[in-house]
């Protein structure tokens, strides 16, 4: 048994077991890396696996913080998936969040206190717009000028971030607002509207869920939807089919870009109320950790978007019960990912105990 | 007439990050693999170098920590890209997520900590050149053994057999594997190599050129040197022109602000990421130019046949 050792072998099939096991493997090794780390910094590692894992599921208002965070991540991972899918590596989602999220302001600021509640319409499809807009940028470079659209979109991340700080700090500052970089608080017409008195879901959650319906629908029951994902997984066998890559490449950044934009809007006329520098909150990068561990699939995207908010809850929770600083979410996101990457080799590949003696490689 | 000297000695201090980050890059790339961790194993082997200087007082020991940090992530991203096969783009991101997070989490009480006071460099008799002195003859050795390195690393790569097989790797994986070399063994070797070389320039960051810890500090500078490989059209010599020319372009902003130019900071802190997307854009316009120059089997797995 000396030379006995693990190797991988290609599966003749891609197992499906797998494909739902790996990301559930993968929460378990991000919980037990999670649980080493809880110990070497000397906390209890159960009470961390609580704060982490109970405390967001234990009341009602907590199962709606749940929601709430859960939302924005939902929309944009849904983008993305159409994205990834087509082979489009769009991972300036946050860019596009904040351009969306400053567009939707522009239009909330321009509410006066007799405006009616259709503002909100505007308000939101302004969002929507920003963030196509932010993405067509992408879209444009690559389609014109060959840009690799990973720079592109990731650069842009950094553009959109000054963009904004111009802003909230120059012609949009709030002037009664002791010279904090932020604009006036918006008027209350423009507040996406509540579903329940006492809870800070909003019709946000609504518009996920049909968002969770359309995209699969596109996806897997439309001929759009088909030709963007062969483009995809075989570009030779798409341009074949005469699918127009072009057409794929807009169509997967406009998508994302639209849907990036639209949590900007939800956010800044939601929960938050008006345009700071704090509206980026990472949303758009953990959006791209929601949609892989949620298979790139309209409904495995749900349970991940849940999962990333508990982090985000579970962090903030770390740090004001257990004193370790917030960026712990970043850490078990990361870890989260990685996992994921590695157990889906168990997807294509089976393990094997090797033994014979002479064998090598 | 000084204030230009110390913008190029400014130009020269930044276009070496990039240019260590860029290089490293380049010797993984070349192999066929890209890494796009960069961002994340500068963050971490910033933070790793920062608390070894807190800690030694000597900036050999922050570089030391620096490379460490990246090489080891870097090994972790290599093993699953080159033996398990995950897609390279997702991996990379994944190791960009976590090391901005790890590096935020570790270095959060370091966040108000002070280096020793360490010497500062000049060459003796050439520093005391009015003009030239300031700009060219004072800066950290790092500086210098950076030239070295890229003239170095032209050596290697075009005049020797290593450096021969190393691109036969990146361009063609199945040939060199049917000559016999190692396929997977040389491209983690330079994913390593590319990742110690990502920390050594995530440490010259937080011990030398801005000497302090803040989160998220790299700020982009990984993925400009991502965007700087393809811009020099994986030629070392261009890589190292090119980081200056992003050195000086980072560096602009603030000579500006300094001459009271009326523009809103913002628009000048942008100018690093616009233009390197307007420089990707000319540069990738011709994508025969593009075509011919990359390593032709870049982010592309490959499974050896027993």
């Amino acid at each position: 048994m000396a030379n006995a050792r693990l190797k991988l072998e290609a599966r003749p099939q891609p197992s499906k077991a797998w494909g739902y096991g790996s990301p559930v493997l993968a929460l378990l090794v991000t919980v037990v890396i999670g649980l080493v780390l809880f110990m070497a910094l000397g906390k209890d590692p159960v009470r961390g696996l609580l704060v982490f894992f109970w405390e967001p599921l234990k009341s009602g208002y907590a199962l709606g913080e749940l929601v709430v965070k859960a939302t924005p991540l939902l929309v944009i991972a849904l983008g993305l998936a159409v994205c990834f899918r087509s082979n489009v590596w769009n991972i300036g989602a946050e860019g596009q969040y904040i351009i969306g999220a400053v567009a939707a302001s522009g239009v909330a600021l321009l509410a006066e206190k007799t405006t009616g509640g259709w503002i909100v319409v505007p308000v939101v499809l302004a969002g929507i717009a920003g963030g196509m807009v932010w993405a067509g940028l992408t879209a444009f470079l690559r389609d014109k000028f060959n840009a690799n659209e990973i720079l592109v979109s990731l650069m842009l991340v950094y553009v959109a971030v000054q963009v904004l700080g111009y802003l909230v700090y120059g012609p949009w500052k709030d002037p009664l607002g002791y010279n904090f970089p932020q604009t006036k608080t918006f008027e209350a017409a423009t507040r996406i509207p509540r579903l329940f008195d006492g809870s800070r879901v909003s019709i946000g959650v609504v518009l996920a869920l049909l968002g969770v319906v359309g995209v699969w629908i596109f996806l897997f029951r439309t001929r759009a939807g088909f030709a963007q994902q062969v483009g995809g997984l075989a570009p030779a066998a798409s341009r074949y089919a005469g699918f127009s890559s072009r057409k794929a490449l807009w169509t997967a950044l406009l998508v994302s870009g639209g849907m990036a934009g639209l949590a900007g809007a939800l956010e800044v006329a939601g929960p938050i109320g008006q345009l700071t520098p704090y509206v980026p909150a990472g949303y758009g990068f953990a959006a791209i950790i929601v949609a892989y561990v949620g298979r790139l699939h309209p409904v495995g995207m749900v349970f991940s978007a849940l999962l990333m908010s508990m982090f985000y809850i579970g962090g903030e929770l770390a740090q004001s019960r257990l004193g370790l600083p917030k960026s712990l979410t970043g850490v078990f996101q990361g870890l989260l990912l990685f996992s994921l990457l590695a157990c889906d080799t168990l997807v294509n590949y089976r393990l094997k105990w090797v033994s014979s003696p002479g064998a090598k490689k | 007439m000084d204030a230009y000297a110390l913008l190029i000695a400014a130009t020269l201090n930044a276009g070496t990050v990039l240019a260590i980050a860029s290089l490293g890059l380049l010797i993984n790339e070349k192999a066929g693999i890209v890494n796009l961790g960069a961002e994340g194993m500068m963050l971490c082997a910033a933070i790793a170098g920062f608390a070894a200087v807190v800690h030694t007082g000597s900036d050999v020991a922050g570089f030391m920590a620096g490379i460490a940090a990246g090489a080891v992530m870097a090994a972790i991203f290599g093993v699953l890209v080159i033996w398990l096969n995950t897609n390279q783009y997702a991996t990379g991101l994944a190791l960009s997520l976590f090391g901005a997070g790890f590096s935020a989490f570790a270095g959060v009480s370091y966040v108000q900590e002070k280096m020793p006071e360490r010497p500062s460099f000049a060459i003796p008799g050439l520093a005391d050149i009015p003009f030239v002195g300031p700009a060219l003859f004072k800066h950290h050795p790092m500086v210098y053994l950076t030239v070295l390195f890229a003239v170095g690393l032209v050596w290697f790569l075009y005049r020797t057999r290593a450096g021969l097989i190393l691109r036969s790797v990146g361009e063609s994986p199945e040939s060199a594997h049917a000559l016999g070399y190692p396929v997977r063994g040389i491209r983690l070797a330079a994913v390593v190599c590319g990742g110690a070389l990502c920390g050594l320039a995530g440490a010259y960051i937080s011990v030398v050129y801005t000497p302090l810890w803040v989160e998220g500090m790299v700020a982009g500078k990984g993925w400009i040197a991502l965007a700087l490989t393809t811009f020099a059209t994986w030629r070392p010599a261009r890589v190292l022109l090119g980081a200056y020319l992003f050195g000086g372009v980072t560096m602009l902003q603030f000579h500006l602000q300094g001459i009271g130019v009326d523009v809103p900071s913002q628009f000048l802190t942008m100018l690093p990421y616009v233009a390197t997307i307007v420089v990707l854009a000319l540069i990738s316009r011709n994508p025969r130019w593009i075509r011919i120059n990359m390593p032709a089997s870049i982010g592309k797995p490959f499974y050896p046949c027993a």
